[in-house]
C-alpha cells in the first residue's frame, strides 16, 4: 500500500483514503471505526477528544466542544459568517488581531483556540488514524476544497497540513474529486463525453459544480454555493416535528433549554440516517426535559412531509447550478449526488424527478452499484495523490501552470452531415484543445464524396407524447388529466459550414476515416482517407474567429 | 451501421476547400487531476519552451468560474439617514438601498439578493457588532431582516416593486428638447416590467416599419399591468377589541388601492397618447398614407391631370390652412390647460395657506385644541368657492392670531348666510 493519501476536511466530517496496488482504493476508518469522522473536537478535563467521541459531548459539555470550523480557514473574524443560525458548541470570539478563535476551558483554564490550530490537532488525528491503518508514516497527502476556497484560504489551509505533519502535494476542487472518483469507478466512464453536474449535500452547506467530460479531463463550466442549507436543515426539521409531538404528550416544550435541544438535535441525525435505509424508525430520548423520556417511532414519508421545505430548496439548488451553466437540464447527462445528505433518498428522487428521463442521477437510493457519496470526494483524492506520487515536486509546479491549465475550448460542437443531411459529431462542445478524434464512415454505393465540416447548432426538439389509451376497466381510477405530455430531445442540427473536402474514386462500401485535429495554437486539420494500405490523406485546415 | 457520407454532385477539381473560421473559443481552466489531464500537461510541456509573452497571454481572459465579477455586490454604502431609519417605519426606507442593491433594483436575481443579504448581515448583525466592540444597535438589522423577506416572497415583491419609484424612468419634461427615441425608450423598457403579458413591444427605432410601430401602440394601449398597491397600507391592528377600527381600516386600505391602481392607469395612459402626439414615425405614417391616397387619385384621374394638379394645389393649400388651423387649436387649447393649471395651481396654494394660517398662530394659543380647529378649517375650504378662498386666503396671510381668527369667523358668518354650511357642524368656530 502507498504511503500517499487523499484527505477531505468538511465543516461536518472528514474522510481519508488511499489506492492500493490495484488501482482500487480504501477509505480508512479511524480507531472509532468511523470512515466519516465528524470534524469535531471537544476537551474535557485535561483530554482532547476527537470525532464521535467529540460530537457526544455536545449535549453535555458544549462550550468546550468545536464544530464547524472548515470554512472559517483563512477569513478574518469580519468577513465570516460566524454568526451564523447553527449555534452549537463554543461560540467563535474575535481575537485581538480581528482572527476567529474558541474560547474553551481545559483543565480548569481558559484557553483561547484560533482556527488554524484547532485545524491543526484536526488534522493530526487524521494522520494518526490513516498512519495507524496502513502501519506506514503518510509521505504525503492530497487535499480537498471547495471551488470557491480563495487563494488566500489555499494557502493558509496548505500551511497548516505541514504544520501538522503532512506534505501537501496538491490541493484539488471537491466537486472534481468527486467525479474522478465515480468515472475512475468504470474503466469506460472516463472517457465517454458527458456533462455532469456534481451536487454535493453536505452539513451545513451545499454546493454544486457543472463540468464537462472531454477524452477524460474535465473543466468546470459553472458552480453554485448555499450556506445554511445541508443536512443540518433536515435534522432541524425532524428535530421540530419530535419536539411538537413531545409537546402534545407531555404539555412540556423541550425547546427551551440548551440540552434538550442538543438530544433532540443528536437524535434526529441518528433517525434521519436510519430512514435513509429503511421505512420506518424508532426515536427514544432519555429525560428529554424535566425528566421525562420520549419514546415514539416514525415512517419516512412523514419524515419527508417535515423535511419538505429543506429537500426543495436542494433539488431546486441544482437546477440553479445548471442555469447559471447557461445550460438547459435536458444538457446534463448524469448528476452525480455528492456528501452525507445525498443518502437520503427523497432527496434523489426529487431530482430525478426534474430531470428528463435521459439524464442518470447517481445515489445510493436510485443505484445500489453507486459509491457512497460521503466517500466520493476523498477517494478521487486518493486516487489523485497515487497518480502524481512519482513526479517531484517541480514537475507537479509545472503541470500546474496557467499555461497548461488554462487552455482553450471549443464553444460549439463540430462534425459532418451524413448522406441524409443529419447532423454526425465529431467533437462536442466544450472540448480542451489540443484535441484529436477520426469517426469511421463510409461512401456508400457512390463513387466519389463529399466531407462536409459543419458547426452544430442546438436546438430543443419537441413532439407531443400521445397519452395512452385508458381501458375500460381501469378508466376509473385512472383518471388521466388530459394534458398532453411533451417530450423534449435535445438534437443537433447542421449549422455554419467550415470547409469541404472530397474523396473520389472510390470502391463501393470501402470503408473511410474522417479525422479533426485542433492543435494547441488552434488551427483545425480536417482530413480524409481511405482506410487501406497506401492509401493518401485528403487534407485542408481552417482557424477559428 | 457506419455513418454514409454524401456523395458528391457535380465535378469538383478542388478536393478541399476552407469555407468559413469555427467559432471564436473560449479560455477555461482545466480541471489538473487524473490521467488525461496528466498527459495533457505533458503533451503541452513537452518539448516546448514558452515565452514569457505567452505565458502571460495564458493567464488572461480566463473564463471566472467563481463570481468574482460581482463580488462587489452589496458593498454599497448605505447612507447615514437609512442606517439611522427607524425600524418602525422601515416601509418607508429603500428596501433595495437597504440591501446594497440600489443599481440593480427590480432586476436583481434571487441569488444576487441572498448574496447581498450575507454581506449586510456580515457587516451589520448585533451579535457582530458587539463582539467586534460595535454598538449594541439592532435597528437597522431589523430593517435588513425586512427587506430580505420582502425580496424573497414574490408575491411582497412584487408589490414593493410596485412603488418602488426610484426604478422608474421619468419621461422628458414637456418643455425641453429631446430626441424622441432617446427620451422614451428607457421609459418605455422601464415599464414594460409591469407588463403581465411578456415579451413587450419596445418602442424601436426611427425606421421600424409601419405594424411594428403599430402594434406598439396598441399593446401600450391594453397595457395590463400586474401593479398592486398592498404596500401602501395601512397596518392593522390585530387588537381584537376594536372590530370596527379594524374593519374600517381594511376597507381604508382596500379603496385606497383601488384609488392608487386606477391613478396609475391613467399615469400610463397620459404617458402613451403623449408618446403618441410626439412620435415622429406616426407623422410620417400620416404623410405616406395621405400619399398614397393622392397617387391613387392622380392615377385614376391620369385624364384630366391638369384639373387634378389644381385640385391638388387646392388640397395643398387647404391642408396648410387646416394645419395651421389646427395648430392654433392646439395652442389655445394648450394655454387654456396651462391657465386651468395655473388656476388649479393657485388654489391649492390658497388652500394650504388658509389651513396652514391656524398653526402659524399656534392654534390661538389653544394647541390641545388643534384637531378640532383643523376640522373646522378644512370643513369651511371644503366650502369655499374659488373667489372667497383668495379673498380668504388674503386675511390669513401673516396676519395675527386675531385677524386670523376674525377671517374665520366672517368666513362662518359669510358661508352660513349664504346658507353653505350647517354651523352644527362647526365645533370651534360658533
Ligand atoms: N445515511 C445518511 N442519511 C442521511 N443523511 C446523512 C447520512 N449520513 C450522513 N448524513 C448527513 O450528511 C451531513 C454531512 O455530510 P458530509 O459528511 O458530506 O459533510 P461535509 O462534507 O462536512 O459538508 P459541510 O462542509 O457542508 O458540512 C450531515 O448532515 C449528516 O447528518
Amino acid at each position: 500500500m502507498s504511503a500517499v493519501i487523499g484527505i477531505t476536511f468538511g465543516n461536518t466530517s472528514s474522510s481519508i483514503a488511499v489506492a492500493t496496488q490495484d488501482g482500487k482504493v480504501d477509505v480508512i476508518a479511524n480507531p472509532d471505526g468511523d470512515r466519516a469522522i465528524p470534524s469535531a473536537l471537544s476537551y474535557v478535563g485535561s483530554d482532547e477528544y476527537h470525532g464521535v467521541q467529540a460530537e457526544h459531548q455536545l449535549v453535555r459539555n458544549a462550550k468546550n466542544t468545536i464544530i464547524n470550523f472548515r470554512d472559517f480557514i483563512g477569513k478574518s473574524f469580519d468577513e465570516a459568517e460566524t454568526a451564523a443560525p447553527y449555534h452549537v458548541g463554543a461560540p467563535a470570539v474575535k481575537t485581538a488581531d480581528g482572527k476567529i478563535a474558541y474560547d474553551i476551558v481545559r483543565d480548569g483554564n481558559n484557553e483561547l483556540i484560533t482556527v488554524d490550530e484547532i485545524s491543526k490537532r484536526h488534522f493530526k488525528q487524521l494522520k494518526d488514524a490513516a498512519e495507524d491503518y496502513i502501519g506506514k508514516e503518510i509521505e504525503g497527502v492530497v487535499l480537498t476544497v471547495p471551488t470557491d476556497f480563495n487563494e488566500h484560504q489555499r494557502q493558509q489551509l496548505t500551511s497548516i497540513a505541514t504544520d501538522a505533519g503532512l506534505k501537501v502535494l496538491q490541493l484539488i476542487n471537491e466537486p472534481s474529486a468527486a467525479l474522478l472518483a465515480h468515472l475512475s469507478a468504470d474503466e469506460d466512464r472516463l472517457l465517454q463525453d458527458k456533462i455532469y453536474v456534481v451536487a454535493d449535500f453536505g452539513g451545513v452547506r451545499s454546493d454544486a459544480a457543472v463540468i464537462s467530460v472531454r477524452g477524460g479531463v474535465l473543466t468546470i463550466l459553472a458552480t453554485a454555493h448555499e450556506y445554511g442549507l445541508g443536512g443540518d436543515k433536515l435534522d432541524e426539521a425532524l428535530a421540530e416535528y419530535f419536539a411538537k409531538e413531545f409537546e402534545k404528550k407531555t404539555k412540556v416544550n423541550p425547546r427551551t433549554n440548551a440540552r434538550s435541544i442538543a438530544k433532540l438535535k443528536a437524535e434526529s441525525i441518528v433517525v434521519k440516517k436510519t430512514l435513509s435505509n429503511v421505512q420506518t424508525s424508532t426515536c427514544s430520548i432519555e429525560s428529554l426535559a424535566e425528566g421525562l423520556d420520549f419514546h415514539t417511532s416514525i415512517n419516512r414519508l412523514r419524515y419527508e412531509l417535515a423535511a419538505r421545505q429543506p429537500l426543495s430548496e436542494m433539488t431546486s439548488f441544482v437546477e440553479k447550478a445548471v442555469a447559471k451553466a447557461g445550460l438547459d437540464n435536458l444538457d446534463i447527462d448524469e448528476v452525480l449526488l455528492v456528501g452525507g445528505a445525498s443518502h437520503t433518498p427523497k432527496l434523489a428522487s426529487n431530482i430525478q424527478f426534474i430531470f428528463p428521463e435521459t439524464t442518470t442521477v447517481v445515489a445510493p437510493a436510485l443505484d445500489p452499484k453507486a459509491l457512497n457519496p460521503t466517500e466520493l470526494v476523498a477517494r478521487g483524492a486518493a486516487l489523485q495523490a497515487s497518480l502524481i506520487e512519482s513526479f517531484d515536486e517541480d514537475e507537479i509546479k509545472e503541470s500546474l501552470q496557467p499555461i497548461v491549465v488554462n487552455t482553450q475550448h471549443l464553444t460549439k460542437p463540430i462534425g459532418i452531415k451524413d448522406a441524409e443531411g443529419n447532423f454526425q459529431s465529431i467533437l462536442v462542445a466544450e472540448t480542451a484543445y489540443p484535441i484529436k478524434r477520426s469517426i469511421q464512415v463510409t461512401n456508400g454505393e457512390s463513387a466519389s464524396v463529399v466531407v462536409e465540416l459543419y458547426e452544430g447548432k442546438r436546438t430543443i426538439k419537441e413532439t407531443v407524447v400521445e397519452a395512452e389509451p385508458v381501458s375500460d376497466e381501469d378508466s376509473e381510477d385512472d383518471y388521466s388529466d388530459d394534458e398532453p405530455e411533451v417530450k423534449k430531445e435535445l438534437v443537433y442540427e447542421a449549422g455554419s459550414k467550415l470547409a469541404e473536402l472530397t474523396l473520389k474514386d472510390l470502391k463501393p462500401n470501402s470503408k473511410l476515416e474522417v479525422t479533426v485535429n485542433i492543435t494547441q495554437n488552434g488551427t483545425l486539420h480536417l482530413s480524409g482517407r481511405e482506410l487501406k494500405q497506401g492509401s493518401v490523406a485528403v487534407k485542408g485546415e481552417i482557424t477559428s474567429a | 451501421m457506419s455513418i454514409v457520407l454524401p456523395s458528391l454532385s457535380g465535378e469538383k477539381s478542388e478536393t478541399f476547400t476552407a469555407v468559413s473560421k469555427f467559432s471564436a473559443p473560449v479560455r477555461r481552466p482545466v480541471e489538473p487531476l487524473g490521467r488525461y489531464f496528466l498527459a495533457h500537461a505533458s503533451r503541452t510541456l513537452r518539448g516546448h519552451t514558452w515565452s514569457e509573452f505567452e505565458k502571460l497571454e495564458a493567464e488572461k481572459n480566463v473564463k471566472q468560474i467563481e463570481e468574482n465579477e460581482d463580488d462587489d455586490l452589496g458593498d454599497e454604502q448605505q447612507s447615514e439617514e437609512l442606517l439611522a431609519h427607524d425600524p418602525r417605519e422601515w416601509k418607508s426606507a429603500d428596501l433595495y438601498a437597504v440591501l446594497g442593491l440600489s443599481h440593480l433594483r427590480w432586476k436583481a436575481t434571487e441569488d444576487q439578493i441572498r448574496r447581498a443579504h450575507r454581506k449586510q448581515v456580515l457587516q451589520h448583525h448585533p451579535d457582530k457588532k458587539s463582539a467586534s466592540g460595535g454598538l449594541d444597535q439592532d435597528g437597522f438589522f431589523k430593517i435588513i431582516q425586512k427587506a430580505f423577506d420582502v425580496m424573497l416572497d414574490t408575491t411582497k415583491r412584487q408589490q414593493y416593486d410596485s412603488v418602488d419609484t426610484n426604478a422608474d424612468v421619468k419621461p422628458p419634461a414637456l418643455k425641453s428638447s429631446y430626441d424622441f427615441f432617446e427620451a422614451w425608450g428607457p421609459v418605455f423598457a422601464s415599464e414594460a416590467r409591469f407588463s403581465k403579458k411578456q415579451p413587450v413591444p419596445l418602442l424601436g427605432s426611427s425606421d421600424a416599419p409601419k405594424d411594428e410601430v403599430d402594434n406598439f401602440y396598441s399593446f401600450w394601449g391594453k397595457f395590463d399591468s400586474w401593479k398592486t398597491f398592498e404596500f401602501k397600507d395601512e397596518d392593522v391592528p390585530d387588537d381584537t377589541a376594536n372590530r370596527d377600527h379594524k374593519r374600517y381600516i381594511e376597507r381604508k386600505n382596500i379603496s385606497n388601492r383601488k384609488k392608487l391602481k386606477q391613478e396609475d392607469n391613467k399615469r400610463l395612459i397620459d404617458l402613451v397618447e403623449r408618446a403618441f402626439s410626439e412620435d415622429p414615425r406616426i407623422k410620417q405614417f400620416k404623410e405616406a398614407a395621405k400619399k398614397e391616397k393622392e397617387r391613387k387619385k392622380w392615377e385614376r384621374d391620369s385624364g384630366s391631370r391638369e384639373a387634378a394638379e389644381a385640385a391638388a394645389a387646392k388640397k395643398a393649400a387647404e391642408e396648410e390652412a387646416a394645419k395651421k388651423a389646427a395648430e392654433e387649436a392646439a395652442n389655445a387649447k394648450a394655454n387654456s390647460k396651462k391657465a386651468k393649471e395655473a388656476a388649479k395651481a393657485a388654489k391649492k396654494k390658497n388652500k394650504r395657506s388658509i389651513r396652514g394660517s391656524v398653526k402659524d398662530v399656534d392654534y390661538f394659543g389653544d394647541a390641545a385644541k388643534a384637531d378640532v380647529i383643523e376640522a373646522d378649517v378644512d370643513a369651511l375650504i371644503e366650502r369655499f368657492d374659488d373667489v372667497q378662498l383668495s379673498t380668504y386666503a388674503a386675511k390669513v396671510k401673516d396676519a395675527n392670531a386675531d385677524a386670523v381668527k376674525t377671517a374665520f369667523t366672517e368666513a362662518v358668518a359669510e358661508l352660513s348666510g349664504a346658507g353653505k354650511i350647517d354651523t352644527a357642524i362647526l365645533k370651534y368656530f360658533v
